[in-house]
């Protein structure tokens, strides 16, 4: 069978199972809607918070990034699982304890103020919608390259299947499909990772085999250690050591402040708290943390043993290479505009990191105008640079050097030469990813809107039919936002994720700690903190990305913070405003102490 | 006289959880900042034993990962078990 017949098989089959699963746990009530009823065992939990977690980015592009970044790829890494760490210590255990449904609800009523919840729903709903135009986006990419659809017609295929079984089931179906996710995108990655592991060096656990020799010895005869070799071939071709740290922009402190933000950004990701909703009581709140960072681990050892593979195993195949001995996958992605050649007149392919390279990607740019680059080359080439243009120096003007980061994932199963079945399964895996992500998001979109917004500040008579009802058309407004989005995607959502982590980082976090461990801090301070963080974050950002602002030094950082690594700043602040006023400022009512106190008792 | 013992136990409660939870944020960073970014560069002069991975690299994409998922396994058990002792009284 093609890859084609099997891609249909796969996705049909997955598709058909996640459907069957929400029409099977249907709700009827708010419990069931926004927390599962509350009987979720902490196993499936955990399952359920790691394909929640793994978004598209994590299955398709993290392992492409680190491949690139080397050392400094380490701050995804290590962010978004010690993130988890945060989160299971400080914040899941005691939310558990307060038993509301969502972050807005526990910080309006903690700091008993309206406005406090306003801000928190603004603020989960933007970081909410950053995160899902980006899954729908990765629904339409995986469409588009593994079915030969169009992206749009991909995305709203993607769109209908969220809504029905979103609506559907609420939390309930919501936990259960991402349950089977989990299954289908883990497996989809660890296949060709391990078979890439057994090629490359004879180990069949990839974060072993990392560390190994080489099966192939080199030309002394000797058997060398994969990373050593890694190291030498990348600066032989020109590029920075894979194993060194603290190259280019990734100083010291931008390396530590980047990791940072991303692991308290991840435990203020709404959509990551509200699953400690869902379970049965705190004990279970524990071990379902632990269960999900277990879950999650697996694919995040395995990506950094994917990143370095791969790495290794592209320079060796392409570089020397004559047009007719290209490898398969190199003409499979070709066409996608994931990867391309360029020669420069010698009929032999370099992929070097200096001005020699002649493998590019397209980028955004369309297939016309690739085309044209590629023919004006040809001319420039056989006319000797009479007519015709430089093709190569088109591309670096553009910054389009070396292969696209998803071509690392995407075609890791033809470098491994797997048959045509797991290349399909890999297509199912991406969507798994994408999708399970895209609902838990969806979800709190819906339950920020009906719930915080409507039930608790508009509309407090409401029934609970009423609420449901809200529940479900808020669903149906986020996932049209979502998929208009995912259409139409600003040209910045790459950067804007790098907001999704600062804005959770200076405002949840902060807020939801001292919530929990400090009794005295009142509505003012604390109000005071979150707008602080979040505006200093935001304009350090904004002024950064979109109007290229110089950075701050602060009189010691060397080129300057960049906006990834700003949300640890907006943290600092954060807490510090807050701390500093709190004195000033009248504690929490005796009721909202009490409340804290009950929290502090075993349960 | 009688809401006076509760209190008593529960800051006790309180108390070990707050030190169960320092002394394991304290490996987290450790493990991950500390050996991954702050020491990777004197750690690097190092290999992990028969492997070929220097040692701060190693923690920055690996260790850093194990260390995390066991940390929040002795969290649950030692917490849980805290509440229930506390229960039982």
């Amino acid at each position: 069978m093609s890859i084609l017949t099997w891609t249909y098989l796969f996705v049909g089959l997955s598709f058909s199972l996640y459907l069957f699963i929400a029409w099977r746990v249907r709700v009827k009530d708010t419990q069931g809607f926004y927390v599962a009823g509350r009987d979720v065992p902490a196993y499936a939990n955990g399952m359920a918070t790691a394909a929640d977690w793994m978004s598209a980015a994590s299955f398709i592009s993290m392992a492409g990034l680190i491949s690139t970044m080397g050392y400094a790829g380490s701050v995804y890494l290590m962010g978004w699982t010690g993130g988890f760490v945060l989160l299971a210590l400080c914040l899941a255990p005691y939310l558990r304890k307060f038993g509301h449904f969502t972050v807005p609800e526990f910080i309006g009523d903690r700091y008993e103020s309206n406005p406090a919840r306003l801000i928190a729903i603004l603020c989960a709903v933007f970081i909410s919608f950053t995160y899902v135009a980006g899954q729908m986006r990765g629904v339409g990419v995986v469409f588009s390259r593994f079915l030969n659809v169009d992206i749009s017609t991909g995305v709203m295929i993607g769109m209908a299947i969220v809504f029905i079984y979103a609506t559907l089931g609420g939390m309930k179906g919501i936990t259960w499909t991402q349950v089977a996710q989990y299954w289908v995108l883990i497996s989809a990655f660890l296949i060709p990772t391990i078979a890439i592991s057994i090629q490359l060096t004879g180990n069949a656990i990839p974060f072993i085999g990392m560390g190994s020799t080489l099966l192939e010895s080199d030309v002394s005869g000797q058997f060398v250690f994969l990373l050593n070799a890694l190291d030498s071939t990348l600066r032989e071709f020109g590029w920075h050591s894979y194993t060194e740290a603290f190259q280019g922009k990734w100083s010291q402190f931008n390396v530590f402040a980047t990791a940072l933000t991303l692991m308290v950004g991840t435990a203020g990701l709404p959509h990551v708290i509200v699953r400690f909703y869902t379970v049965k009581n705190v004990q279970a709140a524990r071990w379902s943390a632990f269960w999900a960072l277990l879950f999650i681990s697996i694919l995040y050892l395995s990506a950094p043993s994917l990143a370095s593979f791969s790495r290794y195993y592209m320079i060796h195949t392409l570089n020397g290479v004559s047009s007719e001995n290209l490898p398969a996958w190199f003409h499979s992605w070709e066409k996608t505009g994931l990867i391309l050649w360029l020669d420069d007149g010698d009929g032999l392919v370099r992929y070097s990191g200096d001005s020699t390279n002649e493998i590019f990607r397209s980028g955004k740019l369309s297939t016309k105008e690739v085309e044209t680059i590629k023919a004006q080359h040809a001319l420039w080439l056989t006319e000797n640079s009479g007519s015709g243009m430089n093709g190569r120096q088109i591309m670096i003007d553009k910054r389009l050097n070396g292969p696209d980061r998803d071509i690392i994932m995407l075609a890791a199963p033809e470098m491994a030469g797997l048959s045509n079945w797991i290349i399909a399964f890999v297509a199912a895996g991406g969507l798994a990813a994408a999708l399970s992500t895209a609902s838990g998001l969806l979800l709190v979109i819906s339950s920020s809107i009906a719930n915080d917004l409507y039930f608790r500040t508009l509309n407090p008579k409401a029934s609970e039919k009423n609420q449901l009802l809200v529940g479900r058309i808020a669903i149906a407004f986020a996932v049209c936002v979502a998929g208009y989005f995912g259409l139409n995607p600003p040209g910045f959502v790459g950067q804007v994720v790098a907001f999704a982590f600062g804005l959770a980082s200076a405002s949840f976090f902060p807020a939801i700690l001292l919530g929990i461990f400090n009794k005295r801090v009142g509505t003012i301070p604390a109000i005071s903190g979150l707008l602080v963080g979040i505006g200093t974050t935001a304009y350090y950002i904004i002024n950064c990305v979109f109007f290229e602002g110089s950075r701050w030094t602060l009189g010691f950082v060397e080129n300057g913070i960049t906006p990834e690594a700003f949300g640890f700043i907006g943290m600092l602040l954060n807490f510090t405003v807050t701390l500093v006023l709190t004195p000033f400022f009248p504690a929490p009512s005796k009721n909202m102490q009490a409340t804290i106190e009950s929290v502090r008792q075993p349960e | 006289m009688n809401s006076n013992t509760p209190k008593k136990k529960h800051n006790k409660y309180w108390e070990k959880n707050l030190k169960i939870m320092t002394a394991l944020l304290f490996l987290w960073f450790f493990f991950s900042l500390g050996c991954g970014v702050l020491w990777v560069e004197y750690l690097n002069q190092f290999h992990l034993p028969g492997t070929g991975f220097k040692l701060g690299f190693w923690f920055a994409q690996q260790g850093s990962i194990i260390s995390f998922v066991l940390i929040v396994f002795i969290y649950a058990i030692l917490m849980n078990k805290v509440d229930q002792t506390n229960l039982k009284k």
